[in-house]
């Protein structure tokens, strides 16, 4: 349970454990782990640096992981996100849900993942053979997290569009 | 007030983060977005597009009509890109 921002890896198996360790109540448990994806196949290592807002990421981790403890009965959650360089192939992120039910679990999972994405202050910087630059936000990302908005009220503030 | 300054908008404004001691008239997040490219032109070329710009203060999302005050915390910095 609960939130870690982190520059080491982690292990995904030992995380889905911890979550469930002690109990018999959950028949259901996901887990979703984000890898960096090789940019530009075959020409190399394309690298990438993460940097976060110290103090916020947390803040807004736990405050998407509380909306979903909110819309799904969920007997145990998991964030760890790391930060730094990161090569090809690296674990970035790992979300943890479990439930009774596997419909909870996957849902939320996905959930979570989805604000995750827009809500929580982290920017990748990606080392390309011509040279450094920020990624950009995808309108897809934004799609997928607002088809939550629907069904319920949401407790985290939105990001502004001015 | 205490401004910080992420990803490009750090890389453009050339600071991680800074104290400021902004104008009266200076009141809300909107008021600071079109202050603060008067400051330079790194300031400009960060603040060229604010619609690409996020703000949080005192560490949550706010909008352009958020009042500021004197010892907030605010953070500019472009959509998030985490996961």
């Amino acid at each position: 349970m609960g939130v870690s921002v982190q520059r080491e890896d982690f292990d995904p198996g030992r995380e889905i454990e911890a979550a469930v360790a002690g109990r018999t109540d959950a028949g259901a448990v996901c887990c979703f782990v984000g890898l960096v994806r090789d940019v530009v196949p075959g020409a190399g290592a394309s690298a990438l640096t993460l940097e976060h807002y110290p103090g916020m990421t947390e803040r807004q981790l736990e405050a998407i992981e509380a909306e979903a403890r909110d819309r799904w009965p969920l007997l145990a959650t998991r964030i760890v996100h790391r930060y730094g360089r990161l090569e090809p192939g690296d674990r970035i992120v790992l979300v943890v849900t479990a439930s009774a039910h596997r419909q909870a679990a996957f849902e939320s999972c996905e959930f979570l993942m989805d604000w995750l994405k827009t809500k929580a202050p982290f920017w990748k910087l990606e080392e390309t053979p011509e040279g450094e630059h920020w990624v950009e936000a995808r309108d897809t990302d934004e799609a997928a997290a607002s088809r939550w908005q629907s069904s319920g009220q949401s407790s985290v503030p939105r990001e502004i569009k001015s | 007030m205490k401004l910080l300054y992420f990803a490009w908008l750090r890389s453009k404004t050339g600071i991680g983060q800074e104290t400021v001691d902004p104008p009266e008239e200076v009141r809300t997040v909107a008021d600071l977005l079109a202050w603060l490219p008067t400051r330079g032109p790194g300031f400009a070329a960060a603040l060229a597009n604010p619609a690409v710009v996020r703000v949080a203060v005192n560490q949550e999302y706010a909008r352009p009509d958020h009042p500021l005050r004197r010892g907030d915390e605010v953070a500019l910095f472009p959509p998030v890109t985490g996961g």
